[in-house]
């Protein structure tokens, strides 16, 4: 199960952060096909957003193939996305890493621009 | 849902006659299944068009319908919590919750009501007079879902509580939208915290009718501009300000906007604080019967 955390100040638009956030923990692994999205009402009483702002996100992950709604029952995951679930060897090794650029004396920002100028070279043209 | 849940057209209310107009020429439509922010200033007529609604005043002239009839006609359907919340201090909270259900017999939801109070952790053995102000606005919130509206009228139901209070009443009014598919209608003056809550946006200033419509169709139906002082012929301004050589302005698009401003969508705040500052700015309605189906909003070529 996933939990939303709703920022208003990043000009992000609310459905979109909905969106990110599941497709984020589908990335991570934290949900997996046949998981059960959240019921629009138990969004909404957590975060006080328009419900029409949750259908609407899932609306979305539908449209993308990635939920189903199944009338009566909820909104399901159909697939993951991704191959690097949060317990994999890439993730173990980028912790490795971090911890050593922390050593050697790294800031955060510093971690950030290094780790997204690498991500610009080998990912060249392909999708966020 | 093509439904209307309120419909209002040339309606005005004055308050003695040698008192002004308290509303004037007022006319919008909200479909059902909204949730409708009622935002202006103290004393532009927000609460007198909510006891219009609920059949509390009737009008001077021009009409108001809910749920397609008359508000007297509609009682049944609807709930209204006033701004003073007005309940029993010696009654306990069931004792309440039982006045309730005798009061509306034919459609009391216990269930519904019992999970409002329980939501808030709240003793049902307490009395209201003990009770803090967000408990009390909880316990008139429970009454008013417990009748299982259509249509649930509050008149700044958010006032004198705390952030924390107001984001848990928030998310059990919302929840209750979610599954029953009630159309929420709330005034408020603060403006920032029913920015992610509502859908649908009705400001109201000096008894008129200054926005009306979904709130997303009316943000895009603005621009924030800035950029270096140049006339913006040819585009509704809402309001413009210069400091030394820039200017920024809240402009409806009108055609092509020069390439050397920069634009942003302005946020529900900033709509509502433009039009306030501007009391001549024009108004606009984009509520009309085919707002399901909005006119294509003005490209701003780059």
């Amino acid at each position: 199960m996933v939990e939303y955390r709703i920022d208003r100040r990043t000009g992000v638009a609310t459905y979109l952060q909905i969106v990110q956030q599941t497709k984020q923990a589908l990335r991570l692994g934290l949900l997996e096909p046949g998981d059960k999205l959240p019921t629009a009402r138990e969004v909404v009483a957590a975060t006080a957003i328009n419900p029409n702002t949750v259908l609407k996100a899932y609306r979305e992950l539908e449209r993308e193939g990635l939920v189903e709604a199944r009338r009566g029952l909820g909104t399901f995951v159909r697939k993951s996305l991704g191959a690097a679930p949060a317990d994999s060897p890439f993730g173990a090794e980028l912790a490795d890493w971090a911890d050593r650029a922390r050593a050697a004396g790294l800031e955060r920002d510093d971690v950030a621009a290094l780790f997204n100028s690498v991500l610009d070279t080998h990912f060249k043209g392909d999708q966020g | 849902m093509s439904d209307t849940a309120m419909a209002a057209a040339g309606l005005g209310k004055r308050f003695g006659r040698r008192k002004g107009w308290a509303l004037r020429e007022c006319a919008f439509r909200l479909p059902a299944g909204r949730v409708c922010a009622v935002v202006g200033p103290n004393g532009a007529g927000k609460s007198t068009l909510l006891a219009h609604a609920a059949g509390l005043l009737r009008p001077t002239e021009g009409t108001l319908t809910v749920l397609g009839t008359s508000p007297a006609a509609a009682r049944e359907r609807m709930a209204y919590v006033a701004q003073d919340k007005p309940l029993h201090p010696q009654l306990t909270v069931a004792e309440t919750l039982r006045w309730g259900r005798e009061m509306n017999p034919r459609r009391w939801d216990r269930a519904v009501a019992e999970r409002v109070v329980a939501d808030g952790a709240l003793d049902l053995d307490a009395k209201i007079r003990v009770l803090s102000g967000g408990q009390r606005t909880r316990v008139a919130l429970a009454l008013a879902l417990g009748k299982r509206p259509e249509l649930l009228l509050l008149d700044e139901p958010m006032a004198d509580l705390d952030p924390l209070a107001r984001h848990e009443l928030m998310g059990t009014l919302m929840a209750d939208a979610a599954e029953h598919g009630t159309t929420v209608v709330m005034s408020s003056h603060v403006v920032a915290e029913l920015e992610g809550s509502c859908d649908h946006v009705l400001l109201i200033g000096s008894g008129r009718v200054r926005l009306a419509g979904p709130l997303d169709d009316l943000l895009t139906a603005h621009t924030l501009v800035t950029g270096p002082a140049a006339d913006l012929d040819g585009h509704t301004v809402i309001e413009s300000r210069t400091t030394g050589r820039q200017t920024t302005a809240l402009i409806r698009p009108g055609g092509r906007l020069a390439g050397t401003w920069q634009r942003t969508t302005p946020t529900l705040e900033e709509l509502v604080l433009a039009h306030l500052r501007s009391p001549e700015a024009p108004s606009l309605h984009l509520d009309s019967d085919d707002a399901d189906d909005p006119a294509e909003p003005v490209e701003a070529a780059v």
